[in-house]
């Protein structure tokens, strides 16, 4: 039941997948290229990488995580409030033989759907560069896309219960971009202040970035299983809690 | 829900002591119904009155805050989809993609009921032109007038073949060319078998559509029957309508009212409801009154939806 609600996110997809893929590729390219590349070389030049690797190597992880994070949350705020204010698609579907749970799953399907493409050109983008190290990397598009549900799954929770799209604003602005910066994704959180290293643990990004990097870098250790629970725990409880908050917003 | 009469066959909708609340609000308060095979059903009300909160109760979006409601034979609150899936749908705010062309939101809504590509695209070719929207089918619906809207939506309820449909206020904001066409649709639907129910505050519209009909008011039925049963019931068979120059009307109104079973003295006219609208007319005349116009017309539903649910605006 939820595929055909997912059915209808692609059809949407449809026309404008040209446009998206062409950014899905480009936007790692050029972020690998300047900051990756160039700024890597300087970096490489005074301190011999980062952790052991070129510094290129070290970010084109942190910035696919990063990159599902904001992916994952984008999809999961506007669409979401479009969906029951705009366009008003959620409730075409439930028009239909679709229960709410299905509309939700579907549209959080489809989320997936779409951070799987985006890390597959990402990672391939990262093949190009040199900078997968391990067949382990297999494992960074599953991972890369847990990623951006751990984000999906509570942000669309929270979506369904907004008014207006000014939280969205703030949502990326006090957490969103921060999370960004602080999570090991550009530098390793090590080196931070004792205390914000230890804020940067508790946020899902750093687990994200860590998995990934983990895992393209061939680096695994028993930590990772931990990052899993941690990002699935985060996705699950945020699909449980849109459940409720989607039956409460349309189902009036 | 009782056993069914013997012999009947069983109600597509029946509700007992159906009750939907807000909060402290009540939109719904108790009302009972039961709508046939075949039947079309109408709800009529001013704003408020609890129409849109009893269809989305029936359409199993809404939960019920008391009674019971059976639709389909089912129950919404178990086997909502199940019961969706044999219904179409026209909510009051149409919920079409726009950005999409006219046939794809056919498309997509056909793929939530799982109907194959082909079937849904011969069902879309029949209902585009049901909904004389054929030379529109590749265009994007945005740019499209309110009238076509309406239709795309009502041809997208229709894709499934449903056995019921339900329309929350089809011709609200369309021209009277629109309205009547899309009358003329649904009238075809009601002739194929098609269950209909509707909500509407246009007395023509429940006239020309409805085989029966509740009044509804403040959450309550304040009456139910046939158009004519209720026209017999709450009104004369004509009403006389006079109209004086301005000022005379509270002068001229005491005498009249011995013409008629009852009368309304309104700031532009005076309404006398009578059986006999000519005999009142050369009444008044020979009473020496000079109305300045005088029509005597049928009683309609309007004037039963008034007496019921007064003339104060209620918003």
């Amino acid at each position: 039941m939820w595929l055909r609600a997912a059915r209808y996110w692609g059809y949407q997809y449809k026309r404008t997948w040209r446009s998206s893929v062409v950014t899905s590729f480009l936007i790692p390219v050029l972020y690998l290229a300047a900051m990756g590349v160039a700024l890597g070389s300087l970096i490489d030049k005074h301190s011999h990488g980062v952790d052991g690797v070129t510094y290129v190597a070290f970010l084109a992880p942190g910035l696919l995580a990063g990159t599902c994070m904001q992916i994952g949350t984008n999809d999961a705020t506007y669409p979401v409030m479009g969906a029951i204010k705009w366009v008003r698609t959620y409730f075409a579907q439930l028009a239909g033989p679709l229960s709410v749970y299905d509309v939700l799953l579907g549209h959080l399907a489809w989320i997936a759907a779409r951070l799987a493409i985006v890390s597959t050109i990402y990672l391939s983008v990262m093949a190009i560069f040199g900078v997968i190290y391990s067949p382990w990397a297999i494992l960074a598009l599953p991972a890369a896309v847990l990623t951006g549900m751990a984000f999906a799954g509570p942000v669309s929770a929270f979506a369904a219960t907004q008014d207006k799209d000014s939280s969205f604003s703030t949502l990326y602005r006090f957490a969103i971009i921060p999370m960004f910066l602080f999570s090991g994704t550009f530098f390793p959180v090590s080196q931070l202040p004792t205390w914000l290293e230890i804020v940067a643990y508790c946020l899902p990004l750093y687990h994200g970035v860590s998995l990934c990097r983990d895992l393209t870098l061939g680096q695994v250790s028993w930590a990772d299983l931990g990052h899993v629970a941690y990002l699935s725990a985060l996705g699950a409880a945020g699909y449980a809690a849109g459940r409720r908050t989607f039956a409460k917003r349309l189902l009036v | 829900m009782g056993a069914p009469d013997a012999g009947a066959a069983s109600p597509m909708v029946e509700a007992r002591g159906l009750v939907k609340r807000f909060g402290d609000f009540v939109a719904v308060d108790g009302v009972d119904f039961s709508i046939a095979k075949g039947e079309s059903f109408g709800f009529l009300g001013p704003n408020g009155a609890g129409k849109t909160s009893t269809m989305r109760m029936i359409s199993c979006i809404s939960p019920l805050s008391g009674g019971t409601l059976s639709v389909l034979g089912m129950d919404p609150s178990k086997d909502g989809p199940r019961i969706r899936a044999r219904m179409g749908l026209v909510p009051q705010e149409d919920s079409l993609d726009l950005e999409l062309t006219v046939l794809d939101n056919l498309m997509i809504y056909g793929r939530y009921f799982d109907m194959p590509k082909k079937v849904i695209r011969e069902r879309a070719d029949q209902l585009l032109d049901f909904a004389q929207l054929t030379e529109r089918a590749h265009d994007r619906v945005d740019p499209l007038s309110g009238g076509m809207k309406r239709r795309l939506t009502i041809a997208r309820a229709l894709i499934s073949d449903p056995d019921l449909l339900i329309l929350d206020e089809p011709t609200t904001g369309l021209d009277p060319q629109a309205r009547h066409l899309l009358w003329d649709r649904l009238y075809r639907l009601k002739q194929e078998g098609v269950t209909l129910v509707i909500t509407t505050h246009y007395m023509d519209e429940a006239e020309q559509l409805c085989d029966r009909l509740v009044v509804m008011d403040k959450g309550r039925f304040a009456a139910e029957g046939t158009p004519r049963e209720l026209i017999e019931k709450y009104s004369t068979k004509e009403v006389v309508e006079l109209r004086f120059a301005p000022g005379q009307h509270e002068a001229v109104a005491p005498s009249l009212t011995k013409l008629a079973e009852r009368q309304e003295v309104l700031p532009d006219r005076i309404l006398l409801y009578t059986d006999d609208g000519d005999a009142a007319v050369v009444e008044v005349a020979r009473m020496g009154h000079l109305p300045r116009a005088t029509l005597v017309r049928r009683s309609t539903l309007e004037d039963v939806f008034l007496r019921l649910t007064g003339r104060s605006l209620v918003d």
